[in-house]
Order: structure tokens, then sequence, then C-alpha cells
């Protein structure tokens, strides 16, 4: 990391160049707030600008901003796993296990068939699926808070499928991780069962000795229990990567294990730090790939994101009609789940940096673009159709 | 599913957010209230043509919570005492005045330590005409209140010769 201890010349230069990214950032959020949709897209775009290729390449940031971006999605996950605990994840799992399966078939499969049509491979199938499977909890919790559908009865329905999700994705990062270091069937098979135990003996150990874990982070002063946190989030983080378990599992591990009043405190204290590197990450997807080779992809990337849209909206009308909701709502069900977001970027970002295919971080990005974007506006736009047509039933 | 007071209220877990509880009224109306884990509340009222959708959200806080509870909940305090009392036998309520010479005017509840001297319980203090429900510890009495204490003839007795003369 040369830029860090050089010449105060060169400090000069990466405090306006991050000075220049973050404000940009922050502009960006202001107009997404504005017009009502995710940031995300528009921090990938910035991304897009900022990277090579783009009008205004980085001469000596992209170091730390690497650096942020790992810390990104380490964060992304903590948090992920703050908001549920151990309980929630297991009732979650048994009451809503059909559903759950549902959704991962249907959402799956157009990644994976994608990538298998281009030629991929099977491990850029897995990865696509992954691209595909996963609806961004972060933007549908906003989604329907904006849009006053918490207390909705389709809500409890959807709120368990991001639940089932973020499991699925406990088991699946692993699994990806594993086959993206490139093994072959046989060290291949032993690296997955080893991330699958290991991933299990973590979630028992969170089940059943969550609170001794408390215990030892728990204080009443904030920046304590701030530093245990984020320290034991890495190094777990680390012990997993170490296991190819990938770091961010470790991390949402962690979350896991925390429950109650003092995850809501930790959530509540690593908020801002989290979406500044969060933010770093969206950012850093988007300095990886060159904005040219969008282009190319952007009508694959289209029909992606439809075909999803659908798929998501079936997943939606299955699940809630399960659940003995009423037309209106099944339809608000499939809505909430359409956008993707930072997960769908994370794995995009784990195949890149594999090497998978260059393709597949431009289709990535222009998926992710669109439905994130998309999602959230789709919502609002619909809202008034379903009311009336339920009003005219 | 709960009851409470007859009513049944469903409760619903809300997976990174809270807990939901809600319930159908007479007159077929579904309400709701939605608590979060960040101690915000939310009042639901369902809509009437697509009882799936809440049409009205009201975010409370703390206060606010507090305020419509008393609101609703005030009148019915002393009428909900009688009812007890009526069925559990040996129980009784009593209303003890806070005179002006009481050794507890200006005082707080707690330093009376009603309920571990006596085994009755404060279930509320009327003042002015509003009900205080539940009053803490840390409530002050004042000369005119009127205490509403539950126990057994012995006990509530024995509360009143505290507050008259400590």
């Amino acid at each position: 990391m040369p830029a860090f201890i050089a010449s105060s010349e060169s400090v000069a230069i990466l405090f306006l160049e991050l000075g220049g990214v973050i404000l940009a950032l922050g502009v960006l959020g202001a107009l997404a707030l504005r017009a009502g949709i995710s940031p995300i897209p528009l921090y990938l775009v910035a991304g897009l600008a900022f990277g090579q290729g783009g009008f205004l390449p980085l001469a000596t940031s992209e170091e730390f901003i690497r650096v942020g971006a790992e810390l990104g999605v380490i964060l992304l996950l903590l948090t992920l796993g703050l908001e549920y605990n151990a309980d929630e994840l297991v009732t979650s799992l048994r009451s809503n296990a059909r559903g759950g399966l549902v959704d991962l078939v249907l959402n799956a499969a157009p990644g994976a068939i994608a990538a298998l049509l281009l030629g991929w491979g099977p491990v850029g199938a897995v990865a696509m699926a992954g691209v595909t499977y996963a609806t961004s909890s972060g933007i549908t919790a906003k989604v329907l808070s904006d849009l006053g559908w918490i207390g909705n009865r389709e809500t409890p329905v959807v709120l368990s499928l991001l639940v089932f999700e973020d499991l699925t994705m406990a088991l699946y990062l692993p699994i990806l991780t594993a086959l993206l270091a490139g093994a072959g069937l046989l060290t291949g098979s032993i690296t997955v069962a080893v991330a699958l135990a290991t991933v299990t003996v973590v979630l028992v150990v969170a089940l059943k000795f969550g609170n001794l874990i408390e215990k030892f982070v728990a204080s009443p002063n904030s920046e304590v229990l701030l530093l245990k946190v984020i320290g034991l989030a890495l190094l777990v983080a680390g012990i997993a990567q170490e296991l190819q378990v990938s770091a961010a599992v470790g991390a949402f591990l962690v979350g896991i294990a925390l429950s109650g009043e003092l995850a809501h405190e930790t959530r509540t204290l690593l908020m801002p730090i989290r979406d500044l590197f969060a933010a770093v990450f969206f950012v850093f997807f988007g300095l990886q790939t060159d904005p040219a080779k969008i282009l190319p992809v952007a009508g694959l990337a289209l029909v992606l994101a439809v075909v999803s849209m659908i798929t998501k909206l079936l997943t939606g009308v299955y699940a809630a009609r399960r659940a003995g909701i009423g037309r209106a709502g099944r339809v608000r069900a499939g809505i909430a789940l359409i956008p993707r977001g930072e997960f769908n970027i994370v794995i995009a970002g784990l195949a890149v940096g594999a090497g998978v295919h260059p393709d597949l971080g431009p289709l990535a990005a222009g998926y992710v673009l669109i439905l994130a974007a998309f999602g959230p506006l789709a919502a609002r736009a619909i809202q008034p159709l379903v009311t009336a047509i339920a009003n005219r039933a | 599913m709960d009851t409470v007071n007859g009513v049944e209220i469903e409760q619903t877990a809300l997976p990174g957010i809270g807990l939901k509880h809600e319930f159908t009224t007479h007159t077929g109306r579904r309400i709701g209230v939605v608590s979060h884990r960040t101690g915000r509340r939310d009042l639901i009222i369902y809509d009437k043509s697509d009882p799936d959708r809440a049409c009205e959200t009201v975010q409370l806080n703390d206060d606010e919570a507090d305020a419509l509870v008393e609101l609703l909940g005030a009148p019915r305090i002393v009428q909900r005492l009688n009812a007890l009392h009526r069925e559990v036998e040996g129980l009784v309520s009593v209303q003890l005045p806070i005179t002006p010479g009481s050794p507890y005017d200006g005082r707080a509840m707690g330093d009376a330590a009603i309920r571990t001297r006596t085994g009755a319980s404060v279930v509320a203090v009327v003042r002015g005409g509003q009900v205080n429900a539940s009053p803490t510890p840390d409530f002050r009495f004042a000369a005119g209140d009127v205490v509403v204490v539950v126990g057994d003839e012995e006990n509530t007795a024995a509360v009143a010769n505290i507050l008259t003369d400590g």
C-alpha cells in the first residue's frame, strides 16, 4: 500500500480523490432520496464513472477503496445478521420452508439458465443463480416502510421469505466460495462439506451459547461495544475466509449470535459506519466494471431483469396465497420482492474476483441497476392500481 | 391467538422489525398495533375493501402511546375493579384519600413501601378527576389525591393507617 506512507503530496491526492468520491455519493444519495429510489444504482454509476474506462479515473485511492469495499461487505452482512435472532431464523425456516423453496427454485433458475446458455459453465451458473435469486432485504424493507405497507397482512410473508433467503445465503456463499476457488470435484466437495459443517456448528453455537457471546461484548459504553463487535466480526470473518467459508458469512453469523436489546443497540451504532463502507463497496464494484462493456450486455441484462421480475412476482403471489392473503395483497407481496441490490452485487463481486467470465461483472451491474431502480418505482406505481382493482372486485 | 377481555388478538412476528397485534372489532373493522424494536409504535387501521392493507398508519412515540392508552383506558379502570372484586371473593378495593395532614403529602409513593409493608397494591391514583393508572414508585402523592388500593380487608385497612399516620 504505497499511498499510505508516501509523501504529503500523494496524501493530498488521496484525500482529494476520496473526498470527491464520497461527496459525489452524498449528492447522488440526495438525488435518489428525492426521486424515491434506492441510492444503490447511483452508487454503481458513480463507480463506473470513476473506474477504468470511466470519464474520471482515480489515480491513487483505489487500494483504499478496495479494502473499504471488503469492510463494506462485512458490515452489510453483520448488520443483516443483527436484524434477526437465531429463534426467528429457525421459526421462519419451519413455517415457510415451502415458500422459501419455491422462491429459491423460481429465482435461481433465470440466472443459472442464462449462464449455461452463455456457456459460462457450472461455476458461472451457480454464481449467476445467486445474482438473480436474492431480493435486496434493505431496499424491500425501505419500500415497505415508505409505502406504509409494514402493517399489511402480506408483509409477514414477505419478511419471512427474506429471512429464508438470508439463511440460504449463509449456506450458499460458502459453496460458491469453494467452487470459485476452483477445486476439483473431490477436493471441491470436501471444501463444501467443511464449509457447511462450519456454518452449522457456528449456528448451533449461536443458538445455544449466544448469551455467552453477548455477555462478552455487552458494555454500557458504546465505544467499547462498537470496538468489541467489529473486532469480533472481523476476527470470525478472517477465520471463515481461511476455512474458505467466505468472510461475509462469518460476519453474518456473528450478527445472528447477538440478539435482543444488545443487537438493536449495536445495529444503531454500526449504521453510519456501514452506510459509509457499503457505499464504498458499490463504488468499488463499479470501479472494477468497464462501462463500455455494459452496453453489449445491456439487452441481456434487461431480459434477465424482466424474467426475474416475473419470477419474483409469482413467488410473492404463491407465498401470499398460501398464507390466505387476498388478490391485491398477493400482488403487493410479489412487487415488494422485486428489488435486487447489495447481495447480488456481493455475489457478483466474488465471481468477478475469481475471474469466472469477463461479462459477468457488467451483466450483474446492468441487472442490479435496472432492478434496484425499478423495484421501488414499480411498488409505488402499482399501489393505486392494486387498490383500484381491489375496490372494484 | 391470545384473548384479552374476550377480544381475540392475533399476534404476528415481523422478523427484523418487531411484532404486530391485531383484532377485528365488533363492527367488523380490523385494527392493529405494530411494535417496532426501536420502540416506535404504529397504530394501524385496515382497509374495509382490502382487509390485508393498512389504509391508515399512525406513528406514535412513547408519550403519545401512553396518552392514547390513558384516554382509552382510564374511564374503565374503576369499572373493571368493581367487576374484579365481584369475581374474586375476599378481594376488596378501597379508595383512600390523602388528607392535607398526611405524612405522605408531597412524598413519593415508594417512600410508603405499601406493598412491602402490607401486601396490598396501589393500582391507581385519582387526582382532579384524572386517573393515573399503575403509578410508579416515584409518583408523588399530593393532598386531595384518592389512592385506589386492592387487597383483602386486613391489609387495605393497614394501608389506610399508613396513609394517615405514616
